[in-house]
C-alpha cells in the first residue's frame, strides 16, 4: 500500500504535484495517468524518496522508503530504462544491486530468464534496444521479490508481444496481493492492464476510482455521421450549437464505423443521433450512417485532463 | 536523514521480519562490482600507471648517460670560479613530479567517474531505490575508491622507486627503501593519489556531468595553482602550499642536495600532511552532504 498525504513538490516556481492525496492499494493494478508534464515521474520519484518533498509525506506499507536501509525487499521500481550505466553487462547490473540487498545471487539468473534476457545478460547494457533496456528494468524491479512495485510507462518501447506479456505479469503480481503502481500517458495502454484508476493532470489529482467508474464520466456522447455532403451538414450542425469535427480514424471507439470509405465522416458533439437525423432530412441531405459511440476511457481521460488544464491555467492568471 | 539518533525514539530502520541484516561489507561488494564491471576504470588507472611508471625508469635511464661522467669529476670550477660539488638526486628522476601529476590525473579521473558516471546516467535513481539510505552509497564508494587508488599508486611507488634505485645501484648513488627520506617520498608519491581521487568524487557529486566534472577537477589540480607562481608575495606563497601537488613536493623534497632549495617561504612536512588529510574530509564531508541533500 502507498499512502500519499498532501504530497506537494516545486521546482522554483514550478508546481509539478500538487497536494496529492491518495493510496494505492495493494492486490490490484493501479494506473498512474496524466498527460505530458502533469507529474507523474515526479510523483513516482517522491515515492521512493529520490526527490524530497516540498510538503506533506508520503509513505510505503506504512514506513517512509527513506527510514529502510535496504530497498529492493520492499518497493521494486522501473522509473527510465534509461537510468542505468550503459558500460556494465546486464549481469554485472544485476549482481552489483543483489549483492547490496544481500539478494542471493541465483537471483539474478532467474529474473534474467524471466524478462527473457538471459541470453543477452553478459553483453553490454549500452547497445541495447529500448525494450531491452525496459525488460533489464523490469528485471531489477522484480529482484527483491517486493510486495509493492512501481513502474513509469514500462510498455515504452515493447513490442505487442512484450506489451501482453507485461500486462499479464502485472496481473498476476497483483493477484499475488502486491501493490502495483503503472504510470502512463495514453489511457489505451491502461486499458487492458488496470483496474483502478488515479489520474492527475497539472499535479492535481482528477480522479481515483476504478476503470468503470470512470468511464462513465465521458460526458458527452460523439454522434458518428456519414454522408456525401459533409460540408453543407456541417455547417447546419455547427450552426445549430453542435461541435463538428471530421471523424478521426485512429480514435479508439470508431473500429466500428471505419468501412466505407467515400462518404464523408463527422463527429459531432452537442447533438443527439435524432436531431440530426431530422435536421438532415429537413435539408434534402442524404446520410449513409448515423450512430451514436458511446463515450470512451480515452475521450473520459482526455476531456478531464483538459478541464484540469484549462481550470489551471485561468487559476494562474 | 537523521542517523545522528542512536535512542530507541529513532525509527530510522524499519526491516522486514526475515530481512537479513544490512551490513556496510555488502555496499562495498556492490560499489567494487560497478567499478570492477566498468572497462573505462582499468584502462585509465593502467594506462597512467603503465605511463608514470615508464616515465620515472626512463629518466633514471636518461640521467645514466651522464651520471657516469659526472661522477668521474665530481668537483668542478665554474667560470665564475664558484666551486661545484656533484651530489646525485636519487629521487628526482625516480619518483618525478611530472609522473606523479599522471598518476594524480587519473586518480581524480577514477574519483570524478564514480559520482558522475551515477549521477549523469541516472544510475544514481536505480542505486538510491537500492539503498535508500545514501550515506552508507558514498561511504562504501569512498572505501573502493581510496583502496583501489592506494594499492596501485603504491605499487607504482614501489616499482618506480625500486627500479630506479637498481639502474643506478652498481654507482653507488642509490637509496635504500629503509631510508626515512625515501619512506616519507614513497607515501607522500602514493598518498596524493587517493587525495587528488576523493577530490575528483566532490568535483563529480558536485557538477554531475562528465566532461565538465574532469574539466573542473583538472582546472582545480594544475592550473589554478599555477596562478600562485612566484615568491614576491608571502601569501602567494602560502597559497600555493595549499594545494596536493605543492604538498607532495614538500614531501618528497630531497635535502640532501646542498644546491636545491625549496624557495622561500617553504611549508613544513606537517603542513603538508595536513594539506593531504584537510582536501580527504573536506571532499568527504562536502560529497556526503551534496548528495545527501540534492535530489537524485
Ligand atoms: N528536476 C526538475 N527540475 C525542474 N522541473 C522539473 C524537474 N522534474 C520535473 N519537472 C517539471 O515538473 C513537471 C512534471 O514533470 P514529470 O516528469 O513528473 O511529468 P510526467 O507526468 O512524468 O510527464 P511525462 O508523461 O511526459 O513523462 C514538468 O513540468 C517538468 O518540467
Ligand atoms: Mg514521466
Amino acid at each position: 500500500m502507498i499512502e500519499l498525504t498532501d504530497l506537494t513538490k516545486r521546482y522554483g516556481d514550478k508546481t509539478a504535484v500538487d497536494h496529492l492525496t491518495v493510496t494505492v492499494r495493494s492486490g490490484t493494478v493501479t494506473g498512474f495517468l496524466g498527460p505530458n508534464g502533469s507529474g507523474k515521474s515526479t510523483t513516482l520519484r517522491l515515492i521512493l524518496g529520490l526527490n524530497a518533498p516540498s510538503s506533506g509525506a508520503v509513505t510505503v506499507d506504512g514506513h517512509p522508503f527513506t527510514d529502510r536501509p535496504r530497498g529492493l525487499r520492499h518497493v521494486g521500481a522501473l522509473l527510465d530504462a534509461q537510468d542505468i550505466h550503459g558500460g556494465r553487462s546486464a549481469v554485472a547490473h544485476l549482481k552489483s544491486l543483489a549483492v547490496s540487498n544481500r539478494i542471493p545471487l541465483r537471483r539474478v539468473g532467474e529474473v534474467l530468464e524471466e524478462v527473457g534476457l538471459a541470453e543477452a545478460g553478459r553483453k553490454r547494457i549500452g547497445g541495447y534496444s529500448l525494450g531491452m533496456k525496459q525488460r533489464l528494468g523490469i528485471a531489477g524491479a522484480l529482484l527483491g521479490d517486493p510486495p509493492v512495485l512501481l513502474f513509469d510507462e514500462p510498455l515504452n518501447g515493447l513490442d505487442p508481444e512484450g506489451v501482453r506479456w507485461v500486462r499479464e505479469m502485472f496481473q498476476r503480481l497483483a493477484k499475488e496481493g502486491r501493490t502495483v503502481f503503472v504510470s502512463s500517458h495514453l489511457m489505451s495502454e491502461m486499458e487492458h492492464t488496470a483496474e483502478r484508476l488515479v489520474v492527475i493532470g497539472r499535479g492535481h489529482l482528477i480522479a481515483d476510482e476504478t476503470l468503470s467508474e470512470f468511464s462513465r464520466r465521458g460526458s458527452q456522447a460523439t454522434v458518428l455521421v456519414r454522408t456525401p455532403e459533409a460540408a453543407a451538414l456541417a455547417a447546419i450542425l455547427t450552426a445549430e450549437g453542435a461541435d463538428v469535427q471530421p471523424a478521426a480514424a485512429d480514435s479508439a471507439a470508431d473500429d466500428d464505423a471505419d468501412a466505407d470509405g467515400d462518404a464523408g465522416g463527422l463527429a459531432v458533439v452537442g447533438l443527439p443521433a435524432p436531431k440530426i437525423g431530422e435536421l438532415a432530412w429537413r435539408n434534402n441531405i442524404m446520410l449513409a450512417e448515423l450512430a451514436t459511440q458511446n463515450a470512451s476511457l480515452e475521450k473520459a481521460f482526455m476531456e478531464l485532463t483538459a478541464d484540469a488544464v484549462e481550470y489551471a491555467a485561468g487559476e494562474a492568471r | 536523514m537523521s542517523t545522528m539518533t542512536t535512542t530507541a525514539v529513532s525509527k530510522t530502520s524499519v526491516p522486514l521480519p526475515n530481512e537479513p541484516k544490512p551490513r556496510f561489507r555488502d555496499l562495498c561488494r556492490m560499489e567494487w562490482i560497478k567499478v570492477a564491471s566498468l572497462r573505462s576504470t582499468w584502462l585509465v588507472l593502467l594506462v597512467a600507471a603503465a605511463a608514470t611508471v615508464f616515465i620515472n625508469l626512463n629518466g633514471v635511464r636518461s640521467d645514466i648517460q651522464y651520471l657516469d661522467n659526472d661522477l668521474a669529476h665530481p668537483t668542478q670550477v665554474l667560470p665564475d670560479g664558484t666551486v661545484w660539488h656533484f651530489v646525485y638526486n636519487p629521487l628526482f628522476r625516480s619518483l618525478s613530479r611530472i609522473a606523479v601529476q599522471l598518476m594524480m590525473l587519473g586518480g581524480a579521473a577514477i574519483g570524478a567517474l564514480t559520482m558522475f558516471g551515477e549521477f549523469s546516467t541516472g544510475q544514481v535513481r536505480t542505486t538510491f531505490a537500492a539503498v535508500p539510505k545514501r550515506g552508507g552509497v558514498v561511504a562504501a564508494k569512498i572505501t573502493v575508491l581510496c583502496t583501489i587508488t592506494t594499492v596501485l599508486a603504491f605499487v607504482v611507488a614501489l616499482v618506480s622507486f625500486l627500479g630506479g634505485q637498481a639502474m643506478v645501484a652498481s654507482r653507488h648513488v642509490g637509496l635504500s627503501i629503509t631510508d626515512p627520506d625515501a619512506q616519507i617520498a614513497i607515501a607522500a608519491y602514493t598518498l596524493v593519489v587517493p587525495v587528488c581521487a576523493l577530490i575528483g568524487m566532490l568535483f563529480g557529486a558536485l557538477i554531475r556531468n562528465a566532461t565538465a566534472s574532469i574539466v573542473a577537477v583538472v582546472a582545480f589540480l594544475f592550473l589554478l595553482p599555477a596562478f600562485f607562481g612566484g615568491d614576491k608575495y608571502r601569501w602567494v606563497v602560502e597559497v600555493r602550499h595549499l594545494f596536493p601537488d605543492d604538498a607532495e613536493q614538500t614531501l618528497a623534497f630531497w635535502h640532501k642536495d646542498p644546491y636545491q632549495t625549496m624557495g622561500k617561504w617553504p611549508a613544513g612536512h606537517t603542513h603538508a600532511w595536513l594539506v593531504y588529510a584537510g582536501w580527504a574530509v573536506i571532499s568527504i564531508v562536502v560529497a556526503m552532504v551534496v548528495v545527501k541533500k540534492r535530489d537524485a
